[in-house]
């Protein structure tokens, strides 16, 4: 069965990816004003300081917009259809793209309830995804 | 504010052969498309001394110096700004900017692509990375596609405004209308809102016939100063207003699902035309799905936030409707080789010099034509006019 396209860790993202990999979730903070941001960056984009945190997160947050792909966009996704592309508000704010697993893809509704799981999907490479909370 | 671009004009358009095109080369469609946009006007290539391009796909690198190299010109004004299918758009405001201060005095945008043979003659994903560097290692590893990424924004507008899948299929009805009048369409055959519903779900909310054709085409458009166009052998057309802006780059990251940058290049581009929205008298949307449009009438203005879809009832933007829009047929019917936004300029041009034929907007003045690129990310917003 073929791979999904898999994240090349960089150096702005390792450290996530790296925590992922243990099974933690981990978001990066600015030190300087304070907020959160999603994706890792070199440099906060609220203020653009280079003093950035690695927080844990909670992992809970709520469907923002969903969509049930009926369509493999790679052929990573062929023997996975349909699936559920997703974007989810973080409790500390930031939104991510993930999917929405360990459920039936027309029970997924926007404002849904939502936890982290994690996929191992090769040695290197965990990604992180949710499931109803 | 004032508008120092209004001393430009528009004076040749031009499509290249159109659809399936498996005997030409991406570089040929775009030149092919500025000769004949250069012949009408009755100038030649050797006129030329601004060029604006982008290729995204294969050979495509250094696009313009490609391009000039390909036609044999040696430009002193070059702008390969990419930021997806709006960026043939926002090269007028350039081309204009360029002609305005004297930097070049005839400026070509041109664009070629075989979007559908480099596929084999299909649709569907052209993707197979499996490595992926940089931010949009966030979004691939999870199946983000183009189609996907609107679909969210669909689902979102849904959510938030009750809009529905019948008031989307009404967008895609009316272009395939428009389109049935245009002999160069790629889709010509009439449909329903039913044959919409009843298309198959490429990624819910979106149905097929929500989505944009997949095509090879090319288009080239051709500016330079108003009193040199009073000369030439077209009717010139006016630039009145531009505005661009650009508000994230992956669907992830967009500030709010249900508005694109437009509410910013549009109010720009009307700010700088002295115009209102009452002015406008034909409208080129870039369809690359049902949903962008919506979002687009939106977010330009011409209706309130959430009400995109009581805009759009009852076959208002068809022929004979009080808001006739992509009247070519659209990147739902006519052609959508990847990047559309140059044929929103084309048709614009075609409407305001009065030559659309049966499908021709009756004493059109004024056109607006708005671009969008990559993942609702970029707009480019232009109002044209006559002189």
């Amino acid at each position: 069965m073929a791979l999904p396209p898999l994240p090349r860790p960089y150096q702005d993202t390792a450290p996530y990816w790296d925590a992922a990999r243990e099974h933690r979730f981990v978001l990066q903070r600015c030190a300087a004003c304070g907020e959160h941001q999603f994706y890792p960056r070199g440099v906060c984009s609220h203020c653009l300081s280079s003093d950035l945190e690695w927080d844990e997160a909670s992992g809970k947050g709520t469907v923002y917009s969903f969509s049930v792909n009926h369509r493999a966009p790679h052929p990573g996704f062929a023997d996975n259809l349909p699936f559920v592309l997703a974007i989810v508000e973080l409790e500390e704010g930031p939104r991510l793209m993930t999917n929405i697993v360990d459920c039936d893809p027309e029970t997924v509704t926007i404002g849904m309830a939502v936890e982290v799981v994690f996929d191992d999907v090769t040695e290197e490479i965990t990604l992180p995804k949710f499931r109803p909370a | 504010m004032a508008n120092a671009l209004r001393d430009v004009a528009i004076v040749g358009v031009a499509e290249s052969d159109i659809g399936r095109v498996p005997g030409k080369s991406k570089f040929q469609l775009s030149a092919e498309a500025s000769r004949a946009a250069l012949d009408e006007a009755g100038l030649t290539i050797k006129d030329v001394d601004g060029l604006l391009t982008t290729i995204i796909t294969e050979g495509g690198q250094f696009s313009t110096m490609m391009m000039a190299e390909y036609m044999g010109i040696t430009p002193r004004f070059t702008d390969s700004t990419s930021i997806g299918g709006s960026s043939f758009v926002t090269y007028v405001e350039l081309a204009a900017m360029a002609i305005a201060t004297g930097l070049c005095e005839v400026a070509l945008i041109c664009h070629g692509s075989t979007n559908i043979s480099d596929r084999g003659g299909k649709g569907g994903p052209v993707s197979a990375s499996t490595d992926v560097f940089g931010p949009t290692q966030f979004e691939e590893p999870y199946g983000v596609s183009t189609v996907g990424s609107y679909a969210l924004a669909a689902q979102r507008h849904m959510h938030e405004y009750g809009t529905t899948s019948e008031q989307l299929a009404e967008i895609a009805v009316a272009t395939r209308h428009w389109a049935s009048m245009n002999p160069k369409a790629y889709m010509r055959d009439r449909i329903t809102i039913d044959d919409v519903m009843n298309s198959r779900l490429i990624a819910s909310p979106l149905h097929l016939l929500d989505c944009c054709l997949v095509t090879d085409a090319g288009g080239a458009v051709v500016l330079t100063s108003l009193e040199r166009a009073r000369d030439l052998k077209t009717k010139p057309v006016r630039v009145l207003g531009t505005g661009e802006a650009h508000t994230h780059r992956m669907i992830s990251q967009m500030p709010d699902l249900t508005q694109t940058a437009a509410a910013i290049s549009g109010k720009l581009a009307f700010e700088r035309a002295g115009l209102t929205h009452a002015d406008i008298d034909v409208a080129e949307i870039y369809d690359s799905f049902t949903i962008t449009v919506l979002l687009t009438l939106e977010s330009l203005g011409f209706c309130k936030k959430g009400e995109g879809g009581d805009f759009v009832e009852g076959q208002r933007t068809a022929p004979g409707g009080d808001f006739p829009m992509n009247t070519q047929g659209g990147a739902l019917s006519y052609t959508h080789p990847g990047m559309f936004g140059i044929f929103t300029v084309i048709e614009g041009t075609r409407q305001v010099r009065g030559e659309c034929g049966p499908r021709q907007v009756p004493d059109a003045k004024v056109a607006l034509c708005n671009g969008t690129g990559g993942v609702l990310s970029s707009t480019g917003t232009i109002i044209l006019g006559r002189d």
